[in-house]
């Protein structure tokens, strides 16, 4: 059985082998140069204050160039790996057996079906999730000079979020989860729908759904978000907006560096949003006279976030939540297989 | 002697429609079973359930002793050529013969390979290029060549041109003498049958007709012709399995027991493909008599 599943992947490992192979060279040139870069920048031997300078050259220098192209295309291929996998492993892996009928010759063989679809599942599944972490693994490692000098900067304009999307799903373990939900997630698309391009379909269309929802309305309520509240400032007034309607929304700068800020808020004394009445300096005369207006709202800012030290919590929680729906997804094929005629 | 397949009350229904019916079998080891019927008669569901590819509604049916497909002992005693013969399209001769070599504990790989030379396949072929006949004679030798005590075949010779299959059936027939081995194959072409099978099934309508050893068949059956007769005044041990009538003269075809002792009657042998045409044109029997034919099958 093991046999049977290495000669009908071998196209797709020899494919895939050859990929990272391409891709772990241009990572590796592009990923010396940045290195090179991040050395002679200083910022490897700086010490104290001088290193916020060093970081913020650095970084300029990387923004506009080939590197950011490679820094976001390698957030690309990390969150396009799943997808790929699902539609070209997973869904064709049963479908494509019943379009040509040949699953009644595989399972009169000596084998059991369950024996089959734990060894095709097992195997393959592994390989998707080995994949996949190899690419979170390369392209984290390419990207580690801007992450070390981000933090280094200090400075909110600089600060990278790891922990917010969509860097949080790039990175860590948590492509693992995804690669083996979108593999059986193809798998199941496929014993169900029965035909290999419907089924491809389904998965791409069904994992990218997963992959707009989940970060948006699941994940920040993993953990309860910490909540908290400081008098307005207007040293950090981000924003003023005056809509038609009698709107005015203002806002301050969230200063939580690393952070994933899920809301941020002005709030009136008495705790409700402040949407305006907009202030008459504001309306009618000019920006100090509109700052010191808003100074006397005595409005607080209030923010809710996940502190950037959270990463690896969210990462297990994530990983574990996608490794269980993968299993689910898995043990629902063995059943269906078993129980239910596919002739 | 043990039965390679036995059915009590076996049926199979999709939905609404009914694919087999209250199948009553029990074939006898060490025959070339020939199951025909016309096409959705239910052949290929019954060899499904068979295989254990499908479950079945109702009723029970045993293969070799045991459900089928209930364990990879259980695989192993039984090979299967699915309908359509499907081969790995992408994988070459050499490949299919060491997936048989990698999946089943009996293989037998001198065996397998001597057929492949004998066959004349390029084991460096891709099934996906060769012809109908050639992934049926591979599909063949993987189902042989695993070493089982039943083979089960279904319509493996329906897409074949004339001298493939008649290469195909003498494959299978050496097969079989050299290997002690039970054969149960469907068809909806008689004439293929006939050569190659000792033992009958017609199945009409998601039915059990008729079911028993060929010889034994043809000596109970007979072609009369006689007088116009009255068929109430017909002997009791006689059935009729067909019956014409002109305005003087009667031909029936009957099944009995006993020796046709009316000299009223011209008796007459018939040919296989006669018998299995008059059953399947038969019109679908009254309840009471459908059990008849399954019945007898039984002894």
């Amino acid at each position: 059985m093991i046999w049977l599943t290495w000669r009908q992947f071998r196209a797709q490992t020899i494919v895939t082998a050859a990929f990272l192979a391409v891709l772990a060279v241009a990572l590796l040139v592009t990923g010396l140069n940045l290195a090179h870069l991040y050395n002679a920048s200083g910022l490897a031997t700086c010490h104290g204050s001088s290193c916020g300078t060093f970081a913020s050259n650095f970084i300029s220098e990387v923004k506009g160039g080939l590197s950011e192209k490679v820094f976001y295309a390698g957030i690309y291929i990390v969150y396009a790996a799943p997808a790929i996998i699902g539609m070209f492993w997973g869904a064709p892996l049963i479908a494509r057996e019943i379009e040509a009928g040949t699953f009644r010759l595989a399972w009169n063989q000596s084998v059991s079906r369950s024996r089959w679809v734990v060894v095709k599942l097992g195997l393959i599944g592994l390989a998707a999730m080995v994949t996949a972490e190899l690419l979170a693994l390369l392209t984290s490692w390419w990207a580690s000079p801007v992450y070390q000098a981000a933090s280094a900067a200090r400075s909110d304009s600089l600060s990278i979020a790891r922990i917010a999307p969509p860097l949080f799903g790039a990175q860590g373990v948590a492509p693992i989860g995804y690669a083996a939900f979108a593999f059986t997630l193809g798998v199941t698309a496929g014993l169900l729908i029965r035909r290999t391009i419907p089924a491809m379909a389904v998965t791409l269309a069904g994992f990218a759904l997963v992959q707009i929802a989940w970060p948006n309305w699941v994940r920040p309520h993993l953990m309860s978000p910490v909540r908290e509240s400081a008098p307005f400032s207007i040293g950090r007034l981000d924003e003023v907006m005056i809509g038609n309607g009698n709107q005015m929304i203002v806002g301050d700068t969230a200063s939580k560096p690393g952070a994933w800020i899920l809301t941020n808020q002005a709030v009136k004394p008495d705790g409700q949003p402040f949407t305006g009445p907009p202030t008459h300096a504001c309306l009618s005369q000019g920006m100090q006279a509109c700052n010191a207006s808003i100074a006397r709202l005595h409005l607080r800012q209030v923010i809710a976030y996940q502190p950037a030290s959270r990463f690896w919590s969210f990462q297990l929680y994530e990983t574990a939540i996608f490794l269980v729906l993968a299993v689910a997804l898995a043990a629902f094929c063995a059943w269906w297989i078993r129980h239910r005629r596919l002739t | 002697m043990t039965a390679v397949l036995e059915s009590s009350g076996l049926s199979k229904r999709y939905g609404r429609r009914q694919a087999l019916t209250d199948c009553t079998l029990s074939i006898p080891s060490g025959h070339v079973t020939g199951l025909v019927g016309p096409n959705g008669a239910g052949k290929t569901t019954l060899l499904n359930l068979a295989v254990g590819l499908l479950q079945p509604t109702s009723g029970k049916i045993e293969v070799l002793g045991g459900q089928p497909a209930s364990s990879s002992e259980q695989l192993a005693r039984v090979g299967f050529v699915a309908q359509d013969t499907p081969t790995y399209g992408g994988l070459s001769v050499a490949d299919h013969l060491k997936l048989g070599a990698h999946m089943n504990p009996g293989w037998d790989n001198e065996l397998a390979e001597r057929r492949i030379t004998q066959l004349g396949l390029d084991p460096a072929q891709k099934a996906g290029k060769m012809s109908g006949g050639q992934r049926a004679q591979l599909a063949l030798t993987l189902a042989v060549a695993k070493r089982p005590e039943l083979l089960i075949l279904d319509e493996p010779i329906a897409s074949l041109d004339p001298l493939a299959r008649r290469e195909f059936l003498q494959v299978l027939m050496e097969a079989t003498a050299e290997q002690e081995l039970s054969v149960v194959m469907s068809s909806h072409l008689v004439s293929d049958l006939e050569r190659a099978c000792d033992y009958l099934i017609v199945l009409v309508a998601s039915r059990v007709r008729l079911a028993g050893e060929v010889d034994q068949l043809l000596a109970t059956h007979w072609q009369l012709t006689g007088p116009r007769c009255d068929p109430a005044a017909l002997p009791d041990d006689w059935q009729v399995i067909s019956a014409s009538h002109t305005d003087r003269q009667s031909t029936l075809l009957v099944r009995t027991s006993g020796p046709v002792a009316d000299p009223a009657w011209a008796a007459d042998h018939i040919g296989l493909e006669d018998l299995v045409l008059a059953y399947m044109s038969q019109p679908a029997p009254q309840p009471a008599r459908t059990a008849t034919p399954s019945m007898e099958a039984q002894r």
